[in-house]
């Protein structure tokens, strides 16, 4: 299996800039560490409908 | 399809930041709204029955048909409306808007603005002023002695005094109200204020009588949201351009008419999606309350459809009282609304958030997803007619219509 | 009384509203509160545990479920009064910060354009597309979330592969990029070893044991516990190698896993075999094999660390240096055992680290031992009820069955708590084990928390006229913010004995077993 991880090793040089998408927790510890951290306010898509969202996975592709 | 959607999208976007409205004529709805006839009454938001229309709906409309002649008294006006002999037909499927009822006729005066980047027109009926007037559902002989001479008087001045000044370039000097604590919605003072600094020479030159010419600048200066009815048809010449694109999602069209509340998505044609008009959450004038109000009415949506109004909340601090008090929330609402929408203005800023440029282009896929409904700040009317307006508030759009929308473009374009 | 609130159009994270609801719980009169959002998943819960009610039937995934039982209606006036004021003070935090939260993903992008990681933690249901999604902008991926189906792991690590980036997860709890602490994760001092693993507390016990032995990581990538399974075929474990043989930072990679399907713990071996670096390979509850020079067996986490350790600095393994001697140890056996009554004889294994419960079945089973769990993977010794123990029995207080509408035991204690009051109660008990683990995402006094349950258990059994061992090791590093030795030093107050690894903690337990069983046979 060819892998190329140029990408991954290109990460372990930069900085890390994070985008957290969830606990708060997670974006917080991050900052205590001096991280570059988004954190988001994030909500469940289209409110949890489940019919939206299958509406929007049609879209996804 | 994500890819071509978002193409889709972006050309949209581009073809309303790149409109150019501007203010062109003022002419009769007769003479230059396409498709408009004498036995027609044109209303503001999505096509509506006799039997469905809301109180102030009904008594413009019964205005309307007095102020043409078209019957002699209320009961005969009533009845007229009712007997299926007149067409009501949406102000948007004639190229034109109106604020609250949005009621047209054909012997209105209205503003002509073209968009010069396409050469699209739209029409608005000049505005009449504040409390008991048409637009909420008044028909008074006062109102239609008002609205006489506004055709007789008041419109052709400035149609004299607009023609010898040329046309004049409407982005820019909304461009300029918003810079000024205007949002071209609910607060238009700043507008009103650059309009009639604009034209006052030209009204001046042409030499008519004193009286009469500073009857029309009193008559200017006594209605704030005088420039309300010109940020108006500047939107709507604005967002037209962008309509039938081919896989876009954008929102060319929100509108209500006091019963329901409608939206059209470029790549939808002419459909529209409709749920029930909502009512309004705001700050009530003393001696009313929230027993008192209409549901949401009128085309002056269109001015969030095109990344003003409610968009541009963070520009009007006057409104901010009525949307929740601090400076803070205002410039939340306007943060959301970059959520939803395609691209940020290069011309409406924000200076409070650096000149950032105003959320525009909705996207109704977007709606969907993130739940967040686009933020409309509105007047508030009261639900009999000819009372006017009582409030002041927010409003968002039922999110049925998004989400029915949703479903039709999904069938159309979805894999 | 029951009673409920809903608030529409709310949304908090889910760990918030848990802790949330403890804080309620203590109201007195109160006598059971559940707060969640009303997702098909947690309407089902809430009828589970009898608090469904007419209004929350028709509650969407958007609606903030309160529901609170009590006594009186004064009880339930404050029960609401406190939740409302936390979940007040919550937003206004929210709305407060001065830089502007994102709701959606691409507005996040637009406001962090040079962002190269996202940490995902939202419900499964959602997790899957918010990561493709990630994926397809070329971010690296934190996915945290579990309940993602087995599907979209491979389809999404599929993509990740393609596209060359990292997926941890789903279900990943632990990684430290750039020395940067992703979800659950200890402060380790930076070095050259690297290391994959596809457990979350086996990664945090490697982790600790290196920093200890005064060395450090490179980088510290997570998989997600299935990557190894046969459908998964290790694909994220093959690439963290790749990289990790790629980086001139890391000279030594240490492989972590339970056993993995046999035909992917061939591809791993080859890989890293291929790599011309010295490999350190730990499959937990595998016989350690014969090994070669560049790739060596461990036979438990520990001994992975010591040899990660011993082959950064080009040396041999000296063997244990962690260990104590067996002199020492003895002491320690008969010093605990002393005490104990005639009928004590049991071991019961209290666990928030699912990988460190399993360390602990292996040291005891290669003691000879029958272990019963719910983590069992022989049925016959799987526990009936997860909830009561049976002889000698080590749980896994982080499975589904225990942490249903709870917080996971590394961030609250009240899960162990309940376990050992049961424990306590039992007097064929002589032993108890247990984890604590530090770090990042842990809670901020893990030993403390349960120190008076502690007391009272050790009281409990010296009132019956016996004795209770209480073997605890701890998982974190003098950078953790919980002060590694605070921590030793509250359990040793009440006299547990704190060992330096779970292995050795696990292996003391064993011998106290041993000591009592030899005993038993006189």
């Amino acid at each position: 299996m060819f892998m190329d991880v140029k990408k991954i090793n290109k990460l372990f040089d930069e900085e890390l800039v994070v985008i957290n998408m969830g606990l708060d927790a997670f974006g917080d510890n991050l900052k205590k560490e001096q991280v570059r951290v988004l954190l988001m306010n994030w909500k469940p898509p289209a409110g949890g409908n489940k019919k939206l969202i299958s509406l929007l996975e049609k879209l996804d592709k | 399809m994500k890819a071509q959607i978002k193409a889709s999208n972006e050309e949209a976007a581009s073809r309303i930041l790149r409109a150019k409205p501007t203010l062109v004529d003022i002419l009769t709805a007769g003479d230059a709204i396409p498709g408009m006839r004498k036995d027609m009454i044109l209303h503001a938001g999505p096509p509506v029955s006799w039997e469905r229309m809301c109180g102030p709906m009904r008594g413009a409309i019964m205005g309307g048909l007095l102020l043409e002649g078209l019957a002699k008294g209320s009961e005969e006006a009533e009845a007229l409306a009712a007997s299926g002999d007149i067409a009501f037909e949406p102000c948007h499927h004639h190229s034109a808007v109106g604020p609250m009822a949005g009621v047209v006729t054909w012997s209105m005066p209205v503003w002509v603005l073209e968009n010069k980047t396409f050469g699209n027109r739209a029409y608005c009926t000049l505005n009449e002023g504040l409390g008991k007037v048409l637009r909420y559902g008044a028909f008074s002989e006062e109102v239609i002695a008002r609205l006489k001479w506004m055709a007789e008087e008041l419109a052709p001045f400035l149609r004299e005094a607009l023609l010898n000044h040329g046309e004049i370039d409407m982005k820019t000097m909304i461009a300029q109200a918003l810079q000024m604590g205007d949002e071209g919605h609910n607060r238009n003072r700043a507008g009103t204020s650059l309009f009639i600094r604009e034209i006052a020479p030209d009204l001046v030159r042409l030499g008519r009588d004193r009286d009469k010419i500073a009857k029309v600048f009193a008559f200017m200066h006594g209605n704030d949201h005088f420039f309300l009815n010109l940020t108006m048809p500047s939107c709507k010449c604005t967002v037209d351009a962008a309509a039938g694109i081919s896989g876009s999602s954008v929102v060319i069209t929100m509108a209500r008419n006091g019963t329901d509340f409608g939206i059209r998505v470029s790549g939808l044609g002419d459909r529209w999606f409709t749920g029930p008009a909502g009512m309004v959450d705001g700050l009530f004038f003393p001696g009313f309350s929230a027993d008192d109000a209409a549901p949401d009415i009128g085309d002056s949506v269109i001015t969030e459809t095109a990344g003003i109004g409610g968009f541009a909340m963070a520009a009007a601090p006057a409104i901010v009282k009525f949307v929740g008090g601090a400076p803070k929330d205002a410039i939340n609402f306007t943060q959301r609304m970059y959520e939803i929408t395609v691209t940020e203005n290069d011309v409406y800023q924000i200076p409070v958030l650096d000149f950032r440029g105003t959320p525009t282009a909705i996207d109704l896929i977007k709606v969907v997803e993130t739940g967040i409904l686009p933020a409309i700040n509105t007047g508030i009317a009261h639900k009999e007619p000819g009372i006017g307006m009582v409030g002041a508030g927010l409003v968002q759009p039922p999110e049925s219509c998004f989400h029915s929308a949703l479903e039709v473009f999904v069938e159309k374009y979805g894999k | 009384m029951k009673k409920v609130i809903i608030q529409k159009n709310a949304y908090y994270d889910s760990v918030f509203l848990m802790l949330t609801a403890k804080a309620v719980k203590q109201i007195p009169d109160v006598k059971d509160t559940i707060i969640l959002m009303g997702t098909e998943v947690n309407l089902e819960i809430l009828e589970n545990v009898g608090m469904s009610m007419p209004e929350t039937k028709n509650a969407t995934p958007n609606d903030l479920i309160i529901a609170v039982e009590g006594e009186t209606d004064a009880a339930l006036e404050e029960a609401f009064q406190t939740a409302r004021d936390l979940l007040h003070k919550r937003q206004r935090q929210v709305d407060e910060t001065d830089e502007y939260r994102p709701a959606s993903f691409e507005a996040a992008v637009r406001m962090a354009p040079d962002a190269n990681l996202i940490t995902i933690s939202v419900p499964g249901t959602y997790a899957a597309r918010e990561a493709r999604r990630a994926l397809d902008h070329g971010l690296h991926v934190m996915l945290f979330s579990d309940n993602v189906s087995l599907e979209d792991e491979v389809e999404l690590k599929k993509r990740a592969s393609e596209k060359g980036l990292l997926m941890m997860g789903p279900d990943c709890g632990t990684a430290i990029i750039n020395g940067k602490p992703l979800c659950f994760a200890n402060v380790v001092r930076q070095g050259t070893i690297g290391i994959v693993a596809a457990s979350g507390s086996g990664l945090q016990e490697v982790c600790s044991c290196i920093d200890s032995l005064g060395v450090g990581i490179s980088q510290a990538i997570g998989t997600g516990g299935r990557d190894l399974q046969a459908r998964v075929g290790g694909r994220m474990m093959l690439m963290g190698i790749e990289a990790l043989q790629n980086d001139p930072k890391t000279k030594v990679i240490v492989v972590i896993s339970k056993p993995p399907a046999e035909e992917v713990a061939r591809k791993v071996i080859a890989k890293l075999k291929e790599t011309e670096k010295p490999c350190v390979v730990q499959f937990i509850g595998q016989m350690p094999q014969e090994g070669s020079e560049l790739l060596w067996y461990a036979g438990d986490l520990e001994e992975a660390a010591g040899m990660a350790v011993a082959l950064s600095k080009g040396e041999g393994y000296p063997g244990r240096t962690l260990f104590l001697s067996e002199a020492a140890l003895d002491e320690i056996v008969e010093r605990e055992t002393r005490g104990m009554a005639r009928n004590q004889r049991y071991l019961r294994g209290l666990y928030a680290g699912g990988t460190l419960a399993d360390e602990a079945i292996v040291v005891f089973e290669r003691g000879g031992f029958e272990v019963h769990s719910n983590v069992q993977t022989k049925p016959e010794r799987m526990l009936r009820d997860p909830h009561v123990s049976r002889k000698h029995t080590i749980v896994d207080l982080g499975e589904d069955v225990f942490t249903v509408g709870r917080p996971h035991p590394m961030i609250d204690f009240s899960i162990r708590e309940e376990r050992l009051a049961k424990e306590m109660e039992d007097p064929e008990v002589a032993v108890i084990l247990a984890d604590f683990i530090l770090g990042y995402g842990s809670h901020e006094d893990p030993c403390g928390a349960v120190l008076g349950t502690l007391g009272q258990a050790k009281q409990k059994a010296e009132d019956r006229g016996g004795y209770l061992a209480i073997v605890a090791s701890i998982v974190g590093t003098e950078g953790d913010f919980q002060d590694l030795e605070d921590q030793r030093k509250k359990l040793e107050s009440v006299g547990c004995v704190v060992m330096r690894s779970n292995y050795q903690a696990a292996m003391l337990a064993r011998k106290i077993t041993e000591a009592l069983e030899s005993r038993g046979a006189d």
